[in-house]
């Protein structure tokens, strides 16, 4: 299994080859709460890096999802809308989003385990 | 942790979800001892908070308690309060934790001589244990509270310690807000949990008691409601009792009585995922008509809620509106309050809205 890799705002992926699966990190989930809905994206849709791709509804607010890689939809996790209360229970599993077919390279910006847990930790409340 | 009102509070303690679903099966534990707590006594006691405070105190009898709001001059409410009377010149006052300081300072304002108002927040902590099956889960230790009626409180014994009892609550639950030694209100907390445990009984946050209270209607001051919206918009005229005398607001509050509220407080409900949140506008047939007070996801209903104080008559219930939900318009049917009647004795209780 390849490693998994982040962002700073909190979106992980796993790179096989051009297909990247795409989920939110356990901080995010805890920081969110109990998730109620996601807005997800159709598959086919394009995506640019950092372009907002859907909304998890917690409890406590409205979050915008960001896109961590530029490429088209080629899948969405059909679960979540059923439960999506498995973004809290299985964020790296089962709570799983969107799977992406990848356009060009993987940005260069996205972080290992050890610089992300750094991001967290910065923005622990 | 989230800072409320200068006190930290845990908006969950393992999930807001978990928590709101057993305060409405079985029983939770919410530490609410942010809320302000004055003692206001002496003779001329009753008088005094008569002329501050809209309901009427002058047939509370001892060991009873009363909801009611305490207006400004022009209608405008300056928070809504529990009055608890402990004899005939002696009163317990429950304030929001927002409010404690403001309302001290407009009371102080008006004391006569001969009546002291004292601050026991600090020392005398308060907790509410609320659910359907509170009154059985009660621990070993504790004083018999079937005979206590709804909004009726006693002095007694919680896991043996002393405790004021007091059947009232948040949730729209049957059970109980416990008043209790801040020295000693640890031990209750630990034997309530432990006898509760293997029945479902958790401790609750604040996400747990802002949805129980929300699907009750119970009305969040800040919310729902601040010193610009007076009793009857905010859906809580049976609390103002225009014949009992003279009391601050009384004029302002005859003439939107006579002439109906401007704008009403209703109840809103919304397809899964769209949740209006404070702040959110309502439409109605396209035109901006109203803004959503207090919105939330229902755990036990499996839907979304909302409170929403809207201009002009109320509306009726089954009407749809739109409200605004992640910057589009979302579906939204008026439906009646309360969202949930829950286990408490609102039979007793005034709950009409």
């Amino acid at each position: 299994m390849a490693e998994r890799r982040y962002t700073k705002t909190h979106e992980w992926v796993i790179v096989d080859g051009k297909t990247v699966t795409v989920g939110i990190t356990d901080f995010a989930q805890s920081q969110l709460g109990d998730v109620v809905f996601l807005e997800l994206p159709s598959p086919g849709r394009k995506l640019a890096v950092r372009e907002s791709f859907g909304v998890v509804e917690s409890v406590k607010a409205a979050s915008d999802l960001y896109s961590p890689v530029a490429g088209r939809v080629t899948a969405v996790n059909e679960k979540l809308t059923a439960k999506p209360e498995l973004i809290n229970s299985d964020p790296y599993g089962d709570g799983w989003i969107m799977k992406v077919e990848l356009t060009g390279d993987l940005p260069a910006d996205l972080l290992g385990e050890a610089e992300y847990k750094k991001v967290a930790e910065a923005g622990a409340s | 942790m989230v800072d409320f009102g200068g006190w930290e509070l845990p908006q969950q303690y393992t999930s807001i979800r978990d928590e709101h679903l057993a305060v409405r099966k079985a029983a939770g534990l919410f530490d609410i001892s942010h809320m302000g707590r004055l003692v206001v006594e002496g003779a001329g006691a009753e008088s005094y908070l008569q002329g501050l405070l809209t309901n009427d105190l002058a047939s509370l009898a001892p060991g009873h308690a009363i909801y009611t709001l305490m207006c400004k001059e022009d209608g405008g409410a300056i928070d809504d309060l529990v009055v608890y009377r402990e004899a005939a010149d002696r009163f317990l006052v429950v304030v929001n934790a927002a409010n404690r300081e403001k309302d001290t300072a407009w009371m102080r304002r008006h004391i006569p001589a001969g009546v002291s108002m004292n601050d026991h927040t600090e020392d005398m902590s308060l907790i509410a244990f609320q659910g359907p099956r509170a009154h059985a889960l009660l621990p070993r230790g504790s004083s018999t509270t079937d005979d206590i009626a709804y909004f009726a409180f006693r002095p007694g014994k919680i896991a043996g310690v002393a405790a004021l009892i007091s059947r009232t609550g948040y949730t729209g639950e049957d059970g109980f807000e416990l008043f209790i030694e801040s020295g000693r209100v640890g031990e209750v907390w630990d034997a309530i949990l432990s006898r509760g445990k293997a029945e479902g009984v958790l401790p609750a946050g604040l996400g747990a008691r802002d949805a129980t209270r929300l699907e009750a209607a119970l009305r969040l001051y800040g919310n729902d409601m601040d010193e610009t919206v007076n009793p009857y918009e905010a859906g809580l005229g049976w609390t103002v009792k225009l014949g009992k005398g003279d009391f601050i607001g009384r004029d302002a509050l005859a003439k939107v009585k006579e002439s109906g509220p401007r704008r009403n407080l209703i109840g809103l409900q919304t397809a899964p995922g769209d949740i209006p949140r404070h702040g959110a506008a309502v439409s109605n047939a396209g035109r901006r008509a109203g803004v959503v007070t207090s919105g939330t996801h229902s755990f036990f209903l499996g839907h979304p809620i909302a409170l929403a104080l809207m201009e002009g008559p109320s509306l009726r219930v089954g009407e749809k509106v739109t409200v605004e939900v992640r910057g589009r318009e979302a579906r939204a049917e008026v439906v009646k309050l309360p969202f949930y009647r829950g286990s408490a004795r609102s039979a007793v209780a005034p709950a009409k809205s």
